[in-house]
């Protein structure tokens, strides 16, 4: 198979434009006459259905959750970055689009990111329009801030829930779309399978999760916006839902699935607590413009700490160890996420981490130096040149609440320990998948008519996504990509007319759902789903975690090949077919977790280099860094499915071209 | 983390097994819940034992367990959302209960959020209302008019948004004793209403909204407040006064 980008010829500030103009249209009096099919309400899959609605195609929308609404990028905390210059310090979208190619650790499509970063203007313009309350000054415009890996203000947001805020305004779009009839929504429904009638994508198998029934839905085109696969570790910051399914489905059907080991650890998670801990929780990347992360310098401080002998705030200054400081001065606390988040595993696996749980996974979040300056900038600011330390505690603290309240007490909520007071405790957790389905600069994957947009896909994110970067790509993706994309993929379809679902290929998609939930319901096991979900998660966090090494990720290939085969011997799936059966849906998705799993770990021991997120031991420089091979690895790993033995899986390689910038390497230091 | 301890706990959970079914309140124990798990990660844990014992497990809405989705839902011990306030159910902490307590959980009680099984409502009703008029009518361009070109004042700016931070989990209306939808639908209406994108169909958009929400078959707001105290995010009964203003410029047009 040769895998065809269809980059636009020209210079790339000109590709897109040119592009657009050479694209196929669907009039509007034939866009009736042609059906789409969205999976996942999401950022991506809910602009998509708005916008194709508007347009006049004939939309079906499918979420699982109980309403659209629901969809996980509600959850995004910090904002959406926008190449607008409102601050006046510079920025431009060439510079947006150089530091998500840099922050990508140069493996993302050149072409498809300028594209990203010319059309993120338009978002914020239409989030406006839509009555999205971002934050503002008091001149009534509209505010920004940093985040980690850029030197300009170009971050828009709304508190701490700018996901929440961007997804309510796409939600409002897709809800006028359902109330005028151009979008039927198909609340509490699960896509188990494409149909392909002629090599094109023509139609999915859903099950309608209240009564269990197993629909068919055929349309003319079909776009998979289903979210990331984070929870392929079970603990992870992702919604419980939240799963590989639709886009795992497509490529059991011969979509590719590209750079599947690219994941991101976010660095400032709430750490571990125990064995039945269901999810793991993010604190905002925006609390290290004021914290600071450390761990003790002596070992037997650590162990003092775990033991519960001495707290955090009895450690002297010259005994903690700011690693992040002494390793990066120049940015410091504000380094990448993945840099971040290695750092702290290295403190952690030296035996200097604190937190007294299994593995002492912990380092501190500490405020208390901020607490300091703030105070005394406040004090001062108040007219008093003379505060006592008790008046600089009492405003440095106010500061704080003012700025992250909310999020500080969410941490107290789930840890019971008060961070204005002692530091907070963090962890690196899975956050984002960088990976994804393999799509070409319309978005579409290898399967004809069948496009994949948002984190589902893989195409912007390089090694690595920058803080803001996911909420911005799946609006450009919905709003102002598919929409072109896909009416020059329809204008071919004009005269097809209705997909018929009586059809040799509808019944033969039916059969695989239905045997394989016969298959679940009948088995004669004895373990609960959750139980291989977490041994996966396991095997998948030791050994395709934060560190991998070829020996390590040998081993994961073949305890995972083994988990399946056990799995499907063991698994006890109560309940019927017939009604809402969580312990089914659960297992459906763990399945497809279990073969994605494998192939990840194929996927990392064939890169040998060190890049963003995918750090092999075997390559790093003296100091710990990562080590890219660019004449290599400069490629898209995209691998075909060829049965259910994944080990059989065909990697093709999409070379990556960098026509207008300039490779080197990273350096945060 | 700082209290690392175990409880052993009792519960009276609703299991109904689908719409039309009778419910009941049915007694289990639950033993060795660690009081640093959430609410939600300790009937997991229960739904663990269940399965193990070949039974069928509790079906309960739920997914980013971070308070933000709106998903879950819950009635703890006669409180929407359990016994803390500013939460939803999966950020309630064990911790909040005894050793040997005696915990009622139900679903939503109310007639516009009907039971689809165990503690699992159907919510579209509010989806519905959303589709009536909760919205700008934009079409997706882009090309509108800079975000920056209409100024708009901070106060209302930050109002619109405390306003905008309602989840729809439903908590307002289950713990109102009329079954009111009006925090809701008033949250909604003044996002729109304090900015000045919302102005245009300010009119239709209010009538639409309510007239829905009677359809649905939400009851009326006597003003008890009891959804402002139980809403996991603080949305403030000022919205349902300025939902009312708004009616009554609408209605007299």
């Amino acid at each position: 198979m040769k895998l065809d980008s269809k980059i636009p010829e020209g210079h790339i500030s000109e590709k897109w434009t040119n592009h657009k103009n050479n694209l196929k249209l669907v009039a509007p009096n034939n866009r009736p006459k042609i059906d789409i099919i969205v999976v996942g309400t999401g950022l991506a899959g809910a602009a998509a259905a708005a916008s194709l609605g508007e347009m006049g195609y004939n939309v079906k929308a499918f979420c699982f959750q109980d309403s659209p609404r629901r969809a996980h990028s509600i959850a995004a905390q910090g904002g959406i970055n926008a190449a607008k210059n409102y601050q006046n310090d510079g920025d431009s979208t060439y510079r947006l689009f150089y530091d998500t190619i840099k922050g990508g650790d140069y493996r993302a499509r050149e072409a498809n990111v300028h594209r990203l970063a010319e059309v993120s203007g338009n978002i914020i313009d239409q989030c406006v329009a839509q009555g999205v309350p971002f934050a503002r000054e008091y001149g009534g415009m509209l505010d920004n801030r940093s985040f980690g890996g850029t030197q300009v203000q170009r971050t828009f947001y709304a508190a701490g829930q700018t996901g929440q805020q961007l997804l309510l305004g796409a939600y409002s779009a897709l809800s006028r779309q359902i109330g005028l009839g151009r979008v039927q929504m198909f609340n509490r429904h699960e896509m188990l399978d494409l149909v392909k009638v002629d090599g094109k994508a023509r139609g999915i198998i859903a099950r309608n999760l209240v009564t269990g029934e197993i629909e068919r839905h055929s349309a003319h085109a079909v776009i998979i916006a289903s979210g990331g696969y984070g929870n392929v570790y079970f603990l992870s910051t992702n919604a419980m839902g939240s799963n590989v399914t639709a886009a795992w489905k497509i490529h059991r059907q011969g979509a590719l699935f590209a750079n599947p080991c690219f994941v991101q650890i976010h660095p400032t998670c709430i750490p571990v607590h125990g064995t039945n801990q269901s999810k793991l929780t993010l604190m905002s990347e925006s609390l290290r413009n004021s914290g600071r992360i450390w761990v003790p310098k002596k070992k037997e401080d650590a162990e003092a700490i775990r033991a519960g002998k001495l707290k955090p705030t009895q450690i002297a200054e010259e005994d903690r160890d700011y690693f992040l400081e002494r390793r990066y001065p120049a940015f410091g606390n504000l380094v990448p996420r993945d840099v971040a988040s290695r750092a702290a595993k290295e403190r952690c696996d030296a035996g200097f981490g604190i937190e007294a749980n299994d593995t002492n996974e912990g380092v501190y979040l500490d405020f208390s130096t901020e607490i300091q300056n703030k105070g005394k900038q406040a004090a001062y600011a108040a007219g008093n040149h003379n505060p006592s330390a008790e008046e600089i505690t009492r405003l440095g603290k106010k500061w704080l609440e003012e700025k992250y309240g909310n999020l500080f007490t969410m941490y107290q909520k789930i840890t019971d320990e008060n961070p204005y007071e002692t530091p907070m405790k963090i962890y690196p957790a899975v956050h984002y998948t960088m990976g994804g389905v393999w799509v070409d600069y319309n978005l579409q994957s290898t399967i004809p008519g069948c496009f994949v947009a948002g984190e589902a896909n893989f195409s912007d994110h390089g090694a690595n996504r920058l803080g803001a970067s996911a909420l911005m790509q799946g609006l450009a993706d919905g709003y102002f990509v598919l929409p072109y994309t896909v009416s020059n993929y329809l204008a071919d379809d004009i005269r097809t007319g209705k997909i018929s679902t009586s059809s040799p290929e509808f019944d033969e998609a039916e059969k695989r759902v239905k045997d394989q939930i016969n298959n679940f319901l009948s088995n004669n096991g004895s373990k609960s789903v959750d139980h291989f979900h977490k041994r996966l998660g396991l095997i998948m966090w030791n050994k395709v975690g934060m560190g991998r090494n070829a020996e390590g990720l040998k081993e994961a290939v073949s305890e995972i090949a083994a988990l399946r085969e056990e799995f499907y011997k063991e698994v006890y799936v109560p309940g019927s077919a017939d009604e809402l059966n969580p312990e089914l849906e659960k297992a459906l998705r763990v399945a497809d977790f279990i073969e994605l799993g494998q192939l990840m770990a194929m996927d990392a021991l064939q890169r040998n280099e060190s890049c963003g997120g995918h750090f092999r031991e075997e390559y790093q420089d003296a100091e710990g860094e990562t080590l890219r091979d660019d004449a290599n690895f400069s490629f898209v790993g995209a691998w075909e499915y060829k049965g259910d033995d994944i080990s059989k899986e065909e990697l093709h390689k999409e070379e990556l071209k960098y026509e207008f910038i300039k490779i080197a390497a990273r350096n945060y230091k | 983390m700082a209290s690392k301890k175990n409880i052993n706990i009792n519960l009276k959970i609703w299991r109904q097994k689908n719409g039309k079914a009778k419910g009941q309140l049915v007694d289990y124990k639950l033993d060795n819940v660690s009081t640093d798990s959430s609410f939600l990660e300790m009937l997991d844990q229960l739904n663990e034992q269940l399965v193990s014992q070949k039974q069928e497990p509790i079906a309960f809405d739920h997914d980013c367990r971070e308070g933000i989705c709106g998903m879950c839902s819950l009635y703890i011990n006669g409180r929407a959302h359990g016994p803390d306030t500013g939460i939803t159910t999966c950020q309630l902490h064990m911790r909040m209960f005894k050793d040997g307590d005696t915990i009622y959980v139900e679903p939503w009680r109310s007639r516009a959020f009907p039971i689809i099984k165990d503690l699992v409502v159907d919510r579209s009703s509010f989806d519905r209302i959303q589709q009536a008029g909760g919205f700008v009518s934009v079409n997706t361009s882009g090309r509108t008019i800079d975000a920056n070109a209409i100024p708009v004042p901070k106060d209302d700016a930050d109002k619109a948004f405390e306003a905008a931070a309602c989840i729809g989990c439903g908590a307002c209306v289950a713990t109102c004793k009329n079954g009111s939808a009006m925090l809701f639908v008033g949250a909604k209406v003044s996002q729109y209403a304090l900015l000045p994108q919302g102005k245009v169909e300010a009119t239709q958009r209010v009538l639409n909204m309510v007239r829905q929400m009677d359809e649905e078959g939400f009851g009326n707001c006597t003003n008890t407040g009891a959804c402002e105290i139980e809403c996991p995010k603080g949305i403030s009964l000022e919205n349902i006064a300025r939902m009312n203003r708004e009616y009554l410029k609408a209605s007299i047009k």
